[in-house]
């Protein structure tokens, strides 16, 4: 059990996501960006369906009700164990009675904290996760929260620290064509593919906000709403494009230029508000 | 039916193009029969499915998706049917009436008397597009959209008909309420107004 003494901004429980539910309105959800989230249930040993914590933008204080073996990753925040400082992507105990505390961290957004054994809470249509736009899952976190530890531990953990890059300050998402290029205007692609872009205020975990060129529409009839995917990169009316990431709606009804690719789309989830973005065409 | 195109959507998903919702329903219907290899969900809309799936998708998909069977969603081997209690009290329903030019008995008497269908969902978890309306029926959406529609609230919408599964901004005129429970995700299956569903409006007061 973990208490959960301050969750910062924003903190939920993330798995997977839900899987198969489209059809019916219920988005995938899950962890936003997957490699940091597997890579601390790797590092505790545990199942990969295993739910963590993810924090966006530091602040949490979580405090063991027992001791547990736990790890963070993603976002480089400092973690600090009953006030010391305290490894980060490797596997750490943390013994009953003492807390751990993240700070916010330099880069990137979302920091992950994984217990082996899993954050047991109740699993809804097959999650664990919180789905911030239609509600489902638990709710977001909030001091007092206990959270139960689950027996989602597979393996023995072995690995000691896993060497992994900090989000980069300028990363470079990769993009391969959406399904309405020929709804925008031909020089769209281009623009996308060759300007900065930068992240708005305005973005979350259901999509990210980005301003720079205005990218004009070819034709100004209305699309009927269609299918969505992570990475989807959406144009409304104003020209500025969502790239939409794990709690996108369902549908949408604007004309989709790109994709992000999947490989690609962890690195999106670390991008904060001011940070600069740029698309390549993926090869 | 006919695949009208096969459009590219990254790398785990293709988007199939074809010309109204009853090719829209014999797609989703063939794919839910025979999946493609890695098939993960489908996502019917109005004109469009969209097949995600967990590979990347290759020519050999979009060529399958071309090929597939031109038959209706035959068998209906599980097509459900729901009855939706309406209490016909919606603030839209007399201006409604005005505009399709009947008196609200008459109005109600046709709403009740139409077999509606699932075409598509994802306006929220469990919210269903209900078509089979007479074209007499169909009025736009309200110039100003509500910032509170409650849930269960029954409106119309265009060619389209739908209930509210919870408390959510909408522009729909709203013609009445239901108490059915219209999502609830411990239940199996989780939505009532799921795609391929036919729905009959029963007035209730």
């Amino acid at each position: 059990m973990l208490t959960v003494l301050a969750s910062g901004p924003l903190a939920t429980v993330q798995d997977r996501g839900r899987h198969g539910w489209a059809a019916i309105g219920v988005t995938t959800s899950g962890a936003a960006d997957r490699s940091a989230a597997g890579l601390a249930n790797r590092l505790v040993g545990n199942d990969p369906s295993a739910a963590v914590v993810e924090v966006t933008a530091g602040g949490l204080r979580v405090r063991a009700e027992r001791t547990v073996l736990v790890a963070v990753t993603g976002a480089p925040a400092a973690v600090r164990v009953a006030g010391r400082a305290a490894p980060f992507d490797a596997p750490l105990t943390l013994p009953a009675g003492q807390v751990l505390e993240l700070g916010m961290p330099p880069v990137g957004l979302r920091t992950y904290l994984a217990v082996r054994g899993g954050i047991d809470v109740p699993a809804v249509l097959g999650s664990r996760s919180t789905d911030t736009l239609s509600g489902l899952g638990p709710d977001p976190l909030r001091a007092g929260d206990r959270l139960p530890v689950g027996a989602l531990a597979a393996d023995e953990p072995f690995v000691d620290v896993a060497p992994v890059r900090p989000p980069a300050a300028r990363p470079v998402l990769h993009v391969l064509p959406g399904p309405r290029r020929d709804w925008l205007a031909a020089d769209a692609w281009t623009e996308l593919t060759t300007r900065d872009w930068a992240v708005s205020a305005d973005s979350d975990r259901v999509g990210l906000r980005l301003t720079g060129p205005r990218l004009a529409r070819s034709r100004d009839d209305e699309l009927p709403s269609e299918g969505l995917v992570p990475g989807a990169v959406q144009v409304p009316p104003d020209g500025a494009p969502v790239l939409f990431l794990v709690d996108h709606p369902v549908t949408g009804g604007y004309p989709v230029l790109a994709v992000v690719t999947t490989a690609d789309l962890s690195a999106a989830a670390q991008l904060r508000p001011g940070d600069t973005v740029l698309f390549r065409v993926a090869p | 039916m006919r695949v009208d195109r096969v459009l590219p959507y990254g790398d785990r998903a293709l988007l199939v193009e074809v010309a109204d919702l009853a090719a829209v329903a014999a797609v989703r219907a063939a794919l839910e029969r025979a999946p493609l290899p890695g098939q993960c969900e489908l996502v019917p809309a109005a004109r469009t499915v969209l097949v995600v799936l967990d590979r990347r998708p290759t020519d050999l998909d979009v060529a399958a998706l071309c090929r597939l069977s031109p038959e209706a969603p035959g068998g209906d081997a599980e097509v459900s049917s729901v009855e939706l209690p309406v209490v016909f009290d919606g603030p839209d329903l007399a201006d409604v009436a005005e505009m399709v030019g009947r008196s609200v008995p008459d109005l109600v008497a046709a709403l009740t008397g139409v077999e509606l269908t699932v075409a598509f969902g994802g306006f929220a978890p469990g919210f269903g597009y209900l078509t089979g309306l007479p074209e007499e029926l169909h009025v736009p959406r309200r110039p100003t959209p509500r910032t509170r529609v409650p849930a269960g609230s029954v409106g119309l919408a265009g060619p389209f008909a739908g209930a509210y599964p919870r408390e959510s901004p909408g522009g729909w005129q709203l013609i009445g309420r239901t108490d059915a429970v219209l999502f609830d995700a411990d239940r199996d299956p989780p939505a009532l107004l799921a795609p391929g569903a036919r729905v009959r409006f029963r007035a209730v007061s």
